[in-house]
């Protein structure tokens, strides 16, 4: 893939497509910019048939230490309102294929929140994260109350956004904002061993799989348990359904095609 | 830059020396901010492979300096803002780091001492728990560390009744790495210190980090952090070279990397 990004940088690892934010010497702080073109990189991996996982990590010593705050402190809410920008994470979060999130140092502000749009975080022993926002003046815009909330629950998510406290990859792993945790030098391995072996699974039933545990965040139990079946059924329309009963019955691996 | 100590770099050993040897060291709030401040350059700094911190003068460190303490003042804002981050920065060191303790410790000098990864204590050094004289509790980490050191019994003992230790009580205790007569000392610990510098660096952090979790951790988790260590210390150039070194019947050549 020809890389013509200026803010980030896109790879292929096997069935992998990786996307890292990459102005180390901000610690990757988010401009408008970079979120265009981490949009475009996931869209275009979700596309891209030979692609089953994202990766999405930092160059440097930190995933991303917030948006980049010179860009929108002229700003008024018209601006907000007619550049829409927080469209462009809401697309993020409709990526149909599993992300995972690599974060090593700071996610805090809108790095957390984009971390917080992957489907799994894996983290370095030194992550930390944490809502900052209120330092400033503002709150969280991108999903920050509203995603961590889902996640830990409102007193905690209360206490973390009043305060602007920063969370320890311990404490992450302790609420299950994270996954696991990983000495840094091997965070990306790890990473990539577990996106392997996501990515050897058959494409749709991991893509429907995402689709009905998102669905549980805000639906209703009842809905999402209708969803949930409809995407069992539709399961069995492919051709990968065949093939992994049929090598469990032959005792084999099942060779699947995502189709 | 420093005021309050001074710092050197000589042999890949980093040394920090307490320096204000007419107060016995005690330690002020500035004190407090350049060990950190030393701790953390000494880290990050690629050419130091090992730190050493000693007192100028007759003492390691008398700890806190009372004359800074009245009535208004709240212990625990002072542990909070200046204590506990020294602490955890020594704790954190990725690096070997030795407390060359050349005369007496106490109180939070003493906590300071804990803190640090090797003893080596002079035949003149001592170790006092003051803090219950003055009616306090040992602080700094240092009820944290002692227990595990000496174990509780012991740690008790010591914090409760605030004897001082000399330094062959200590080694029976086993609170020192080891014992020097005073007209070897400056000698020994070089050459201690020049030796921890001279071992592969990142095997040590990773020793020192698998060492800390094994009190929080589950068997079974420190099974997996004892592999996710050796697949780091086995990329090092430096397990190359042991490996190398043994075959080829040498001393190896560790170049901390």
């Amino acid at each position: 893939m020809i890389n013509n990004y200026e803010y980030i940088q896109t790879s292929i690892e096997g069935r992998i497509g990786m996307i890292a934010l990459n102005r180390p010497d901000v610690l990757n702080a988010l401009n408008r910019t970079m979120v265009v073109e981490i949009l475009s990189a996931m869209e275009s991996f979700d596309q891209d048939e030979s692609i089953r996982v994202i990766i999405l990590s930092g160059n440097g010593r930190a995933f991303a230490a917030g948006a980049d705050i010179e860009e929108m402190s002229a700003d008024g809410p018209i601006d907000f309102e007619l550049l829409n920008q927080f469209k462009n994470w809401d697309r993020i979060a409709s990526i149909k294929k599993p992300i995972i999130a690599v974060v090593q140092g700071f996610a805090l502000g809108g790095g957390f929140e984009l971390a917080l749009c992957c489907d799994l975080i894996f983290a370095a022993d030194d992550a930390t994260f944490g809502f900052p926002e209120v330092n400033l003046g503002v709150m969280p815009g991108a999903g920050g109350t509203q995603r961590l909330t889902k996640l830990v629950g409102k007193t905690k998510a209360m206490e973390w956004l009043f305060t602007g406290k920063r969370i320890t990859a311990n404490e992450a792993l302790q609420f299950g904002i994270i996954n696991s945790i990983f000495a840094k030098e091997i965070l990306i391995e790890e990473a990539l061993k577990a996106g392997g072996m996501i990515a050897s699974q058959a494409p749709l039933s991991i893509r429907f799989i995402k689709e009905a545990v998102l669905k549980a965040v805000d639906t209703p139990l009842e809905e999402g348990m209708h969803f949930e079946r409809k995407n069992f059924y539709l399961l069995f329309s492919s051709e990968d359904q065949k093939e992994g009963m049929r090598a469990f019955i032959e005792k084999r691996n099942p060779d699947f095609k995502g189709r | 830059m420093y005021e309050t100590i001074k710092v050197e770099v000589t042999n890949q050993v980093a040394w920090i020396k307490l320096s204000r040897p007419d107060k016995l060291n005690a330690i002020t709030a500035q004190m407090n901010k350049e060990i950190l401040q030393s701790v953390k350059a000494a880290g990050k700094n690629d050419q130091v492979r090992c730190i050493v911190i000693t007192g100028e003068g007759r003492a390691f460190c008398s700890g806190q300096d009372l004359t800074g303490v009245n009535e208004d003042m709240d212990h625990g804002k002072v542990l909070r803002d200046l204590y506990n981050p020294m602490v955890l920065e020594i704790h954190h060191c990725d690096k070997p780091v030795i407390a060359a303790v050349n005369g007496v410790a106490a109180g939070a000098g003493m906590s300071l001492a804990l803190a640090c990864d090797f003893r080596l204590l002079s035949e003149k050094a001592s170790f006092v728990e003051s803090f219950i004289h003055v009616g306090l509790v040992p602080d700094a980490g240092n009820l944290y560390f002692l227990p595990k050191l000496i174990g509780h019994a012991k740690a008790l003992e010591l914090a409760i009744l605030g004897e001082k230790i000399n330094s062959s009580q200590a080694e029976e205790l086993g609170l020192a790495t080891k014992v020097f007569n005073d007209n070897i000392w400056q000698e020994e610990v070089a050459s201690f210190a020049e030796r921890l510098a001279a071992l592969p660096t990142t095997a040590i952090s990773l020793i020192k980090k698998n060492l800390k979790s094994s009190w929080n951790i589950t068997f079974a988790d420190s099974l997996e952090k004892d592999a996710q260590s050796q697949r780091i210390a086995g990329m090092t150039s430096d397990h190359k070279e042991g490996v190398k070194a043994f075959i080829e019947k040498r001393k190896p050549s560790f170049q901390g990397r």
